[in-house]
């Protein structure tokens, strides 16, 4: 979807500011909130690209005004209420709850629980290369992405939507995430380091030398 | 969220964040132990130290830095780093005197965790680096502070912006 989310060559948002000694997190609830995600997604109550596109589908105004784990928190309760995990009624209660006595809220430890999950966050996720399809492009090739514009969730970003480029390198086959964020199936593509020139992109405002490297669904390409 | 449709600033999430955190745990889906045990994983044992590691090792092994660059994955795994967020799939790339490279993700934030740690992010909303970085790689540099220019650098580098693979 063309979100505020593709934010590639986008200005006007100050400079970058650098945090000296930067903690990983800012407060406890981000540490919450971190957790609460790889459970979930651990436990396959949701997959990485409903995570991705459940933060896509945050009002614009919001995502633009929230941090990071602002945006995780947004979509890990977007997703629960949705997949009936939790009911949202079910969940304003609570908070209200909390918020009028927050001592109720007692710790509770599952060892079994937590031995499964930590094995299985170390292990990794299992997306490794698929078998088929065969890729229909090889290292060099020239290729056109498609001027696409899809309502839902996509990895090939606006800025480079109808450019030319060239195949940089195969990666392998995997899951598409256009498929598996909206329950189509992983529908399993061939996936590949598509390279631009910097003008390609950016035109006269190119920096010289300049080349970038995005890493593209063979469905987003054509032959050029 | 909150249900809130004024002009304040939206509530700080900690309340909501518990509660939900609370109502996993009931359902079993969640326990107290598992909170503590994630979050000790991302605050001491994986970090930028580790890529730091296999950087520090391809300088000294030129044989392991021929693995890295044709496998990054299984390289990283020889050190013991691996798991979630990007340690099944990964693409390690060299700065030369005329490449340098800086990766940004323009879409989501994914990161290479087993090497990285989780990404650095202030506490307060900051897009900067996600716009500019694609387009601008040389006033973005920061992005990539373990990777300085080459020493030596005589030819203009050539620029290389790309998003990370974090299947």
């Amino acid at each position: 979807m063309n979100g505020v989310h593709d934010l590639g060559g986008m200005q006007g948002f100050g400079p970058v500011a650098r945090e000296p000694n930067e903690p990983v997190f800012h407060a406890d609830w981000e540490k919450r909130v971190l957790a609460m995600n790889v459970a979930a997604m651990t436990q396959r109550l949701y997959n990485v690209d409903e995570f991705r596109h459940g933060i896509e589908r945050m009002g614009a105004a919001h995502y633009l005004a929230s941090g990071y784990y602002e945006h995780w928190f947004a979509a890990v309760e977007t997703l629960l209420i949705e997949k009936g995990v939790v009911k949202r009624i079910e969940l304003d209660v609570r908070t209200a709850a909390l918020g009028a006595n927050p001592a109720a809220h007692p710790r509770r430890d599952d060892p079994a629980l937590s031995a499964r999950l930590l094995h299985a966050v170390r292990a990794g996720s299992a997306a490794k290369s698929e078998a088929a399809p065969a890729p229909r492009f090889r290292a060099g090739d020239r290729v056109l992405t498609r001027n696409t514009h899809p309502a839902g969730h996509t990895r090939l970003p606006r800025y480079a939507r109808g450019r030319h480029g060239a195949i940089e390198r195969f990666h392998g086959v995997y899951t598409l995430p256009d498929a598996h964020a909206h329950g189509r199936g992983r529908q399993p593509q061939p996936l590949y380091s598509v390279r631009f020139e910097g003008r390609e992109l950016w035109g006269e405002s190119a920096e010289p030398g300049a080349w970038v490297y995005l890493d593209l669904w063979e469905s987003y390409l054509e032959p050029a | 969220m909150g249900g809130t449709h004024n002009s304040e600033p939206e509530p700080y999430p900690a309340l909501r964040v518990r509660a939900l955190e609370s109502l996993l745990i009931e359902k079993g889906l969640l326990s107290s132990d598992v909170v503590d045990k994630l979050v000790a994983i991302y605050e001491n044992d994986v970090g930028p130290m580790n890529g730091a590691r296999v950087v520090a090792r391809a300088w000294v092994d030129s044989a392991y830095k021929q693995r890295l660059l044709a496998d990054g994955a299984a390289a990283i795994a020889e050190l013991g780093f691996g798991g979630r967020g990007g340690g099944d799939k990964l693409v390690a790339v060299e700065n030369t005197p005329t490449v340098h490279n800086l990766v940004v993700c323009t879409l989501c934030s994914c990161y290479p965790w087993p090497v990285l740690g989780l990404p650095p992010v202030s506490s307060s909303p900051s897009r900067s680096r996600f716009g500019s970085g694609t387009a601008a790689p040389r006033s973005a540099t920061w992005c990539c502070p373990n990777a300085p220019p080459a020493p030596g650098t005589s030819a203009r580098p050539s620029w290389r912006g790309s998003s990370p693979v974090t299947r």
